[in-house]
């Protein structure tokens, strides 16, 4: 990155204003996968907040020994090893979670996100200010995930956490929890409706 | 009388005026009641007709009232037949028939209309008067017994999200009505589909009886029996277990969706509207040759593996949503191909999907709604070959003669 940016803006910026998953449009597949229930979100964004972290420290301290050509390789294998070091994490602490973001978790080798930060960022910057980018893009990803999945749990399933929210007098009373929440269409929309929220609120995201 | 009475407040609505704010509801009502004075300006390659697209909406729901009206009388006959009532008087069936409906068309328009009149006041624009037809097609293509505050939250939905997102009426990608039916059948499939939902089972203001699901009544469609169907020679029934012949489902005194089970007054609505040229033969035609050809070839490789393939062609074509699926749906116009070629196109592929998902798939035993959207969606492809295919054909043509 050429120009000059403080520690805070790189860490402040992917929350809103350079969102990865609303402003960038990123990193979508697992924001449609993960996140019919609010927990498996929260857990897979914080597993994607500590790869990215970690990643983008090593990445940024190794970077002026990587040779152009094979850069991309190395992420991979970074990345990787990161990946699975959560996944193995995960399987040893939260089986159940782990088994209901079963393929998600190894996937996020595949995740644009952590492509793009590390090609973006960690390459050209020093550890620190890679670690806080890192940390922020995650947050970033998380913050949508977390919002997606409160709808989309709330409104599919009527629990929150797992704990019932909805209370049983509502369904008494007619109303039915609406199956297609929880179907990853429905995922697409809610993100929409959060682009469409953010841009109606910063205008100068707004495209013409 | 009216018109002097628009006259004297028209003032008020126009920029100045004190209810300026509102011009756009004024607008929308006056141009109902009347037809505007003015057409597109003069001067352009436009042909000018007094046919504005209000009219041309209003038709399309006088095509609908045979279908309306029948499933008034249906929706009264199930009932009465399902509580074991000894006669059938024709107008407590209407009775019961409109009282059932009535509420479910008030709410779709409501909601509909309201999130139209608030869109446009919003975007200081016209109001659009598209959802004109689509209110009345939604109660229509749901199952009567569809909760109230589903309906609504369906419409609003479809409304929002596949009209009014997409710059409003004549934008649409999907067809606004079927997305909502889309949106209950996957929402809350236990409310669209199984053998209770098709059939009014409470009595309204006192006319009907209660329909008791326990003593052998079972009011599971045709295509719902056939998709359940396991062994034995298949044999289509009424609620009471009384054996359905073709024509009876031609007439459509069988359970089903509201207004979609008789062919009979869908062919009345059809009439009407290829007699006024407002939807298109050509769409028409290739719906119903699509649907004979699936499910000839569907009939030529019967298995018990798919009851469906048990079915006739010709039945194919008198049970369920399809009829209805291809006079008011597929034709729509904004949704569907549009070039000559691309609408034989779209309508065949429209009938063999539907036939398809029907028989090759238990799962759904309706598919004239999935595969109208699923071709909605790819309308603009064919059009676009078709075009490309023709510029390419001129193209070549020009070359010979140089």
């Amino acid at each position: 990155m050429a120009e000059k940016i403080g520690n805070s803006s790189v860490f402040f910026n992917p929350f809103s204003k350079n969102n990865p998953v609303v402003v960038q449009v990123l990193g979508i597949c697992s924001v449609l996968a993960v996140t019919a229930k609010l927990e498996p979100a929260i857990v897979m964004g914080i597993s994607v907040i500590a790869v990215l972290a970690f990643s983008n420290v090593i990445i940024s301290l190794i970077r002026n020994t990587i040779p152009t050509n094979i850069r991309i390789i190395v992420q991979l294998v970074v990345v990787a090893g990161l990946v699975i070091i959560v996944d193995q994490l995960l399987k040893a602490y939260t089986y159940d979670v782990s088994k209901q973001l079963s393929v998600f978790i190894g996937l996020i080798i595949t995740n644009c996100i952590l492509m793009g930060r590390l090609e973006a960022f960690a390459m050209a910057n020093k550890p620190w200010p890679s670690f806080l980018d890192g940390i922020g893009n995650g947050i970033g990803y998380t913050l949508i995930l977390v919002i997606v999945a409160f709808f989309r749990e709330l409104l599919g399933s009527g629990t929150l956490l797992g704990y019932q929210v909805v209370p049983q007098s509502f369904y008494e009373a007619g109303y039915v929890n609406n199956g297609l929440m929880i179907l990853p269409p429905m995922a697409l929309i809610v993100v929409a409706c959060i682009i469409w929220v953010q841009r109606a609120c910063n205008k100068e995201l707004q495209e013409d | 009388m009216l018109r002097k009475y628009l006259n004297r407040i028209k003032p008020n609505f126009e920029p100045g005026g004190k209810l300026h704010a509102f011009q756009s509801v004024f607008d929308g009502f006056e141009t109902f009641l009347y037809t505007p004075n003015s057409t597109s300006k003069p001067g352009g390659t436009h042909v000018h007709d007094s046919l504005d697209s209000k009219r041309v909406m209003i038709i399309v729901v006088l095509a609908l009232m045979p279908c309306l009206l029948f499933g008034m009388y249906n929706t009264g006959y199930q009932n009465f037949l399902g509580s074991g009532a000894e006669t059938f008087p024709f107008w407590s069936l209407m009775a019961y028939g409109f009282l059932a409906i009535l509420p479910r068309i008030v709410v779709t328009y409501v909601v509909g209309l309201g999130i139209e009149f608030v869109v446009a006041q919003w975007r200081k624009e016209e109001i659009q008067e598209g959802f004109l037809v689509t209110g009345i097609l939604i109660p229509l293509i749901c199952p009567i017994e569809t909760p109230i505050w589903m309906l609504a939250v369906a419409t609003a939905f479809s409304v929002i999200f596949v009209k009014e997102v997409f710059g409003g009426t004549g934008f649409n990608i999907f067809n606004v009505a079927l997305t909502a039916r889309a949106v209950l059948f996957f929402g809350y499939p236990s409310y669209m589909s199984g053998d209770r939902v098709f059939i009014s089972s409470e009595p309204i203001c006192g006319i009907g009886g209660t329909v008791n699901f326990a003593d052998g009544i079972s009011g599971a469609t045709p295509l719902g029996q056939i998709a359940n169907h396991t062994g034995g020679a298949l044999e289509l029934t009424n609620i009471v277990g009384e054996k359905l012949s073709t024509l009876d489902a031609f007439i459509g005194l069988i359970p089903g969706s509201f207004g979609e089970t008789s062919t009979l007054c869908v062919l009345i609505g059809a009439l009407i509207l290829l007699f006024t040229g407002i939807a298109s033969w050509r769409i028409m035609l290739s719906v119903v040759a699509g649907g004979l050809f699936m499910g000839w070839v569907a009939n030529l490789f019967q298995t018990p593996l798919y009851p469906g393939s048990f079915l006739a062609p010709l039945d194919q074509l008198v049970y369920g949503g399809f009829a209805f699926a291809a006079v008011f749906m597929a034709t729509d116009p904004v949704t569907a191909a549009r070039t000559g070629v691309g609408k034989y196109i779209y309508g065949f592929l429209v009938g063999v999907i539907a036939v398809i998902i029907r028989v090759y798939n238990n799962g759904y035993p309706e598919g004239a709604m999935l595969a109208v959207l699923l071709m909605n969606a790819f309308a603009p492809l064919i059009d676009y070959c078709v075009v490309q295919a023709n510029i390419n054909r001129r193209m070549r043509r020009l070359k010979q003669q140089a």
